[in-house]
C-alpha cells in the first residue's frame, strides 16, 4: 500500500479529533472527544491490516476508558474544578497556542523530512500469525500483562477502601 | 525500504509527532487533574499509531498489534488507577486543581 487518499483522510481526522479534544473546555465533550479519536484509530489500524488491535482498541479504549473517564467527571463534578470556575474564554485562551504550535512542528518535519530509508526495512519470507506471536514468542508479556491487571486491581480496591475499614484495623 | 512504504511511514510518524505534541500541551498547560489524564491518553494513541504504521512497514503487523495489545492494557490500568486517584483527592480536598495539591509540602 502506498500512501492513498483513504490513509491522508484518516489521518488528518485522527489530529483534529485530538487537538479538538485538546481545546474544547467542557470535560464531558472532551471526553467524547477522546472517544472519537479512539475509533479513527481503529479505523485506521483495520486499515493498515491489524484487525485485532483495531478490535481491542475499539472495545476497551473507546468504550471502557470513556465509561471511566465519564464516570470520574460526574463523581467530581458537584463543586470544585477549574473548568466551574473559570469561563470559557480563560480556558481557551490557554489553549489558543495549540493550533500555531502544532503547525509550526508540522512545518519543520515536512520541511527538514524523514528518511525513512535508514529507520526501518521490511521482513522477508513467511508472514507470522497473531496467535503464533503472542503464544510463542510474546508468552512472557501475557504474565506482565496479568501481573499488571492484578496491580490495577488491587490498587483500586486500596484507593476505595472506606475509612470504616481504616478504623477497624486501627483497633 | 520500497518509495510506498518509505513515504507512507514518513506521514505516519509526522501526525504522530504532531498527535504527542498536542497531548504534550495539553499535559503542560492544564492544571485540571482529569485534563492532565485526557492528554496522557492522547499520548498513548500517538504511540499505537506509531506501533501500528512500524508494523505495517516492516511487514510484522502480528508482532506490532501484540505489542499494541499489551499497550491497551497497561493503558487501561494506567488509566484506571489514576482515576481511583483524582476520585480520591477530590474527597479530600474538594478539588481538582493541580496547582493546590499542597498535602506532602515539606
Amino acid at each position: 500500500m502506498t500512501v492513498d487518499a483513504t490513509t491522508i483522510i484518516l489521518l488528518a481526522a485522527l489530529l483534529v479529533a485530538g487537538v479538538a479534544t485538546v481545546m474544547i473546555s467542557d470535560l464531558l465533550l472532551a471526553a467524547i472527544g477522546l472517544a472519537v479519536s479512539s475509533a479513527i484509530l481503529t479505523l485506521i489500524l483495520f486499515h493498515l491490516g491489524g484487525p485485532l488491535a483495531a478490535v481491542f482498541e475499539l472495545s476497551v479504549c473507546a468504550g471502557l476508558i470513556t465509561v471511566v473517564f465519564i464516570a470520574t467527571i460526574s463523581l467530581t463534578k458537584a463543586d470544585s474544578c477549574e473548568d466551574a470556575r473559570w469561563d470559557k474564554l480563560r480556558i481557551l485562551k490557554r489553549f489558543v497556542f495549540l493550533p500555531l504550535v502544532v503547525a509550526i512542528v508540522g512545518w519543520r518535519l515536512a520541511v527538514s523530512g524523514i528518511h525513512a530509508e535508514r529507520i526501518a526495512a521490511p521482513l522477508s519470507g513467511e508472514v507470522e500469525g497473531v496467535r503464533q506471536v503472542l503464544w510463542s514468542m510474546r508468552r512472557l508479556d501475557l504474565l506482565g500483562q496479568i501481573l499488571i491487571i492484578l496491580a490495577g486491581v488491587f490498587g483500586v480496591v486500596v484507593l476505595f477502601k472506606g475509612k470504616n475499614d481504616d478504623e477497624e484495623a486501627a483497633k | 525500504m520500497t518509495g510506498g512504504l518509505a513515504a507512507l511511514f514518513a506521514l505516519g510518524v509526522v501526525f504522530v509527532v504532531l498527535l504527542a505534541v498536542s497531548a504534550l500541551y495539553c499535559i503542560l498547560v492544564s492544571r485540571n487533574l482529569i485534563r492532565i489524564l485526557i492528554g496522557l491518553e492522547l499520548l498513548i494513541k500517538s504511540v499505537t499509531l506509531l506501533l501500528g504504521v512500524a508494523g505495517y512497514v516492516t511487514g510484522r503487523m502480528a508482532l506490532a498489534q501484540t505489542f499494541i495489545i499489551t499497550l491497551i492494557v497497561i493503558e487501561v490500568v494506567v488509566i484506571a488507577v489514576a482515576a481511583g486517584v483524582v476520585i480520591g483527592i477530590h474527597r479530600r480536598n474538594h478539588d481538582l486543581d493541580a496547582g493546590k495539591l499542597r498535602n506532602l509540602r515539606g
